[in-house]
């Protein structure tokens, strides 16, 4: 449920829903621009972009 | 047991890891990769970002996204004397495409037909060799990037300009293998210490099959002959929890085409009916109560 702490999208300013069981530095996705999100601070939320993807990425 | 679970940040995997550490009564210390500033020549005594030294931790979990930052952790932790899953040795290997096919080579492990050359002249020898359609990849990298399937001559020139013109060095390391007719499919398998635990068909209609490509992932029953060329491949690059990705050849015979070492496996656990998380976290314990 979106409350009026719900943290904003940095990308375009929607509101973002966070998990349950969210946790700081957990990548997230915006639902409105599809952006990719880490969660700085759980109390209060805080997001950032999440760092671009680099060319040693994956697994 | 104190566990420090190194990771670039918490992705699905990394909960399902915390959970499955959890389940087992051990609450890791996460470790970003972003914090670490190592003196080393102070050894393990130093503290790590979490306050606590590094010679109390029992383990290191490393499930870093970022390979170079993983593996260069793990070169430091293991240089003084810290147990981790996996290890420096097996993660440099896996890291890198032409180290991982030298180590099947060496195992007498079925892959693709690979080449090595480094400079465009000598990869178009590479690629003729070969024989079109030819396969042409960066030696580090995931996620499907940068591949490109050869059809002709023209376009093996274009794609050797570019690499060399605008690549950095790590580009001009031609890595080129035959391409494989797979059946619209390739196999993802899981293998922990020495069992194949699960495998996923991963089935798309681009040549590129990885689920971060869009692949869809479905079960892969496990079979004698799967488990065992799985088993013997993790122990080629020196063993540990790995992801192999395996190809179907046109008379459906198995080739290892790479094995991941800090693998994604959130699309697997469903269609497999494997609680993976789980399997890989309580092998680690097992191993870490072993060796204590």
């Amino acid at each position: 449920m979106m409350t009026a702490e719900t943290p904003l999208c940095p990308e375009c300013d929607a509101e973002v829903e966070t998990p349950d069981d969210a946790m700081e530095n957990e990548l997230i996705a915006c639902a409105e621009c599809g952006v990719e999100l880490e969660i700085m601070s759980l109390d209060p939320i805080e997001l950032e972009l999440a760092p671009e993807v680099e060319e040693d990425w994956g697994e | 047991m104190r566990v420090a679970l190194l990771v670039t940040h918490i992705r699905a995997e990394e909960k399902l890891i915390l959970a499955a550490f959890n389940n087992r009564g051990i609450s890791p210390d996460i470790i970003l990769d972003r914090e670490l500033n190592f003196n080393i020549s102070q050894g393990a005594e130093q503290k790590a970002p979490s306050g606590i030294a590094w010679r109390d931790y029992d383990l290191v979990f490393e499930r870093c996204v970022s390979t170079s930052r993983g593996m260069y952790a793990l070169a430091v932790l293991n240089s003084w004397g810290l147990r981790s899953f996996n290890t420096y040795e097996t993660a440099a290997i896996c890291g890198d495409k032409l180290r991982t096919s030298i180590a099947l080579t060496r195992h007498g492990i079925p892959q693709p037909h690979t080449r090595v050359a480094f400079t465009p002249d000598s990869a178009m020898q590479a690629i003729e060799d070969v024989e079109y359609p030819a396969v042409l990849k960066p030696v580090t990298g995931s996620w499907g990037r940068l591949l490109a399937r050869v059809h002709n001559r023209d376009s093996a020139e274009a794609i050797l300009e570019h690499r060399q013109t605008l690549g950095d060095y790590n580009h001009h390391i031609y890595y080129v293998q035959e391409y494989i007719d797979k059946p619209g499919r390739d196999i993802r398998a899981f293998v922990v210490g020495d069992r194949t635990i699960a495998a996923i068909y991963r089935a798309s209609n681009h040549w590129i099959t990885n689920t971060a490509r869009g692949g869809q992932a479905t079960n892969c029953p496990m079979t004698k002959q799967l488990n065992e060329i799985c088993a013997r491949a993790a122990e080629a690059v020196g063993g540990g929890i790995l992801a192999i990705d395996l190809l179907e050849d046109a008379a459906g015979n198995y080739v290892v085409n790479e094995i991941n070492h800090t693998m994604e496996f959130r699309n697997s656990s469903k269609p497999t009916g494997v609680d993976i998380a789980q399997e890989v976290i309580d092998y680690v314990i097992r191993q870490i109560e072993v060796l204590a």
